[in-house]
């Protein structure tokens, strides 16, 4: 199974999300992650979606998400020219014996601690998804109570913007 | 000068003839009555009071199909509008112009579970092209607008638009007309001229090229474009399912419909061309078989309209996107330069194509259990008929020989349930058809089961004036269901016999029930009985007429290409394949 992200350009009316959510389900693609905003336009939203294909290529989804009358545009954004970031908020396990450890590797890898109580602390970490997946193999160990993640936000590199042509 | 306020009732009315709507079918209730109200006093808009929402639903597909313009269908909340959802899924996949417009609970009711409340947007999301919850009474003639526009271009499909019941109460001033703003749909009609080229050189290398055509021909209104097309490049022409009637079944290039019940020479032709040159077309299951072996040694030259059908099932060497009529008429001009220098030869293609044509005409085996061979039933039907009429079939066995056995010589004289194979369809869709053609003769070819789903619309016929012929092919069972038995499962016949033959106790007897509905009901026995019934049923218009004709159960659609196997397999009939020679 091969991931692709896709960054749609959406206008911003009542059941968007479900008519791009079911459509997925319907053509048989699967959702892996996704997350859904407003954009500095106003009326538009953008949603980024990590996609799972197998079988049916790719194109087919996206023809059909084109065929969505509030879907204005719809891009993949391939990995080596687009930024990806996942944000996620993780609570783990900690008592004297073990925090210092934990605050090192929030260091290591430039996460930040929000919350602290006696026996855990609440710790937010932004990156692309193998450097996040690589820093809860690190907390593993000290007992992850909780952990909740947006889905993976990715923009384009470079001066231009999604919306720039739809504007015109 | 200030705009007229109206209410959002009369705002849907005024959208509706502004935008040319001359007859709707509906049936009113609670959440849709104030909309009933200002619909009674439209001079421009006839209303066609059905029995059942779904024959709404249909009827206003028949009217699209066999006039070329936009279905319209009315239905409350809840229940009404649920009814229609067999209907809207059936033009979604036949790609019919149709809006349905329903009557929803007052917005304030939405998500309270209140009385006759279906989230109905929600519902029919992935059977309409669009749809739009209405909750303002000033957003509805931009709705409106926008709603037929979607419906009616690119490709066109169901839309359905949703008003609550206050939106319909309230006032607001009528504006009109009013700004559509789409900015997500920009439908591409006119083709890429590169793609045009290269079409046009793929087709003078073709030694053995098929114009493979299907119901995006007859939906761009592209026949006569097609025949041009057609008669340039002298290849053989098959007409799918959606397409009888795109191109001239007298024509001598037409090899019929291709397909699990196509006939040998169209599914051949297919199979063994090099070159498909695909009109309107999606590579449907029941054209290609088992995908895998469909025509192997063939590239693929792909028109459609929807770019989402390119290349979802077959590779297309050469995608052209645009509308039928526009890349036609391009290609047209692109090959005759061309054909100024070269020379297209496809005599030896012809030679075995005119084999298959002389060996495997259709035919039948005539019944010999003293019922009528249902398919010399239809045969008559079409040829007193003849080419001006309208034919709409129901789903299953009398489908495939409706489709088979009346020759089509204009495109919107077929109408039938292709991608949906939804029951029920004809007796609804030839109603509607003969409001759209009131000067057509329109027959519903229905079979006994499907005809017990949607008759109840006969009483409209009767009472509005609509005099259809019906012509049941009754064999007393689930036909195409029983052929299946018959071929794939020894014989067993469960949950197929509906015991409306007249060696059955008859329940119902279809002759009592078309007389119960103001129709004169002929029932039909003997062979020597079906023209004079037929001429008898063409001859009566002040009344809808039903013929019951008792056929044989044990006859079968044939030729067939069995489910899940490649066409190579093709039956001419049960355990005779023909045989190839003469092209490999």
């Amino acid at each position: 199974m091969s991931k692709h992200v896709l960054s749609l350009l959406v206008e911003d009316k009542p059941g968007i999300l479900t008519r791009v959510a079911a459509l997925f389900a319907r053509r048989g693609f699967n959702i892996e992650s996704l997350a859904v905003g407003t954009t500095e336009v106003e009326g538009l939203s953008r949603i980024t979606v990590v996609v799972g294909v197998e079988g049916a290529p790719l194109e087919q989804v996206t023809k059909q998400l084109n065929k969505l009358i509030n879907v204005i545009k719809v891009v993949e954004l391939e990995a080596d020219q687009a930024v990806q970031r996942d944000h996620m908020l993780i609570k783990v396990k900690t008592d004297s014996s073990t925090r210092s450890q934990v605050l090192e590797a929030v260091t290591l890898f430039r996460a930040r601690v929000i919350d602290v109580v006696s026996d855990a602390v609440i710790i937010e970490v932004t990156g692309d998804t193998a450097k996040c997946a690589a820093f809860i193999k690190v907390l593993e160990p000290y007992g992850i109570k909780e952990l909740v993640q947006s889905g993976v936000l990715a923009m384009g590199r470079g001066s231009k913007s999604i919306t720039e042509k739809i504007l015109k | 000068m200030a705009n007229e306020v109206l209410t959002g009732a009369q705002a849907i009315v005024r959208s509706l003839e502004l935008l040319g709507i001359e007859d709707v079918f509906g049936l009113p209730g609670g959440a849709i009555l104030p909309t009933y109200d200002p619909l009674m006093d439209s001079t421009k808009i006839r209303h066609i009071l059905v029995r059942h929402e779904q024959g709404a639903g249909h009827a206003a597909e028949g009217y699209a199909s066999a006039s070329g313009k936009l279905g319209v269908c009315i239905a409350t909340s809840g229940p009404g509008a649920t009814n229609l959802v067999t209907a809207i899924a059936d033009a979604y996949m036949d790609s019919v112009p149709l809006l349905a417009i329903t009557g929803q609970v007052g917005s304030k009711l939405i998500g309270t579970d209140a009385f006759q409340e279906a989230d109905i947007v929600g519902i029919t999301m992935p059977i309409t092209k669009h749809s739009f919850l209405v909750t303002k009474a000033e957003d509805i003639p931009e709705v409106m607008a926008a709603a037929v526009m979607i419906a009616t271009t690119g490709r066109p499909g169901p839309v359905l638009v949703d008003v609550t019941k206050d939106a319909q109460q309230a006032k607001a001033e009528f504006v009109w007309p009013p700004k559509i703003d789409l900015p997500g749909y920009k439908p591409v009609t006119k083709p890429h001229g590169k793609q045009i080229q290269a079409a046009a050189q793929m087709i003078l290398e073709a030694k053995k090229p098929v114009l493979y055509v299907g119901g995006g021909v007859v939906r761009a209104g592209a026949h006569k474009e097609l025949l041009k097309l057609a008669e340039l490049i002298g290849a053989p022409v098959v007409t799918t399912l959606m397409a009888r009637g795109a191109f001239p079944d007298s024509h001598p290039q037409n090899l019929g419909m291709p397909g699990m019940h196509g006939t040998v020479p169209a599914v051949t032709a297919l199979q063994k061309s090099d070159l498909l040159i695909t009109l309107g077309a999606r590579f449907d299951d029941r054209v290609t078989g088992d995908v895998k072996g469909f025509a192997t040694g063939a590239k693929v030259i792909h028109v459609d309209i929807d770019p989402a059908e390119i290349g979802k099932i077959r590779f297309a060497d050469v995608p052209i996107v645009g509308d039928a009529k526009e890349v036609i008429t391009e290609l047209n001009q692109e090959l005759t330069a061309v054909l100024k220098t070269s020379k297209i030869d496809i005599k030896d293609w012809w030679t075995f194509v005119g084999g298959l044509v002389e060996r495997y005409p259709l035919g039948y085996t005539p019944a010999d259990d003293g019922k009528l061979s249902p398919q010399h039933v239809i045969t008559r039907i079409g040829e007193l008929s003849g080419p001006e009429a309208i034919f709409a079939a129901g789903v299953g066995q009398h489908q495939m020989w409706s489709a088979q056995f009346i020759k089509y010589e204009r495109p919107n004289s077929w109408l039938n349930s292709g991608g949906a194979g939804t029951m029920g369809y004809s007796v609804p869709a030839a109603m509607g058809a003969k409001v759209g053609q009131p000067d057509r003769l329109v027959w519903a070819i229905d079979g006994d089961g499907c005809f017990q789903m949607t008759n109840q619309e006969l009483a409209t016929c009767a009472i509005n004036n609509i005099p259809i012929k019906v012509a049941i092919i009754n064999n007393s069972s689930l036909g195409m269901v029983r052929q299946w038995q018959t071929l794939f499962y020894n014989e067993r016949y469960s949950n197929t016999d509906l015991n409306t033959g007249t060696d059955t106790v008859m329940i119902p007897d279809f002759v009592k029930l078309a007389e119960a509905y103001g129709c004169l009901a002929i029932r039909v026995e003997k062979e020597e009985d079906i023209d004079k019934a037929i001429k008898l049923a063409i001859e009566t218009n002040d009344r809808p007429v039903v013929i019951d004709f008792i056929v044989s159960r044990d006859a079968m659609v044939w030729p067939m290409v069995a489910a899940g196997l490649t066409n190579d397999e093709v039956q001419y009939a049960r355990d005779a394949a023909p045989i190839w020679d003469g092209i490999e």
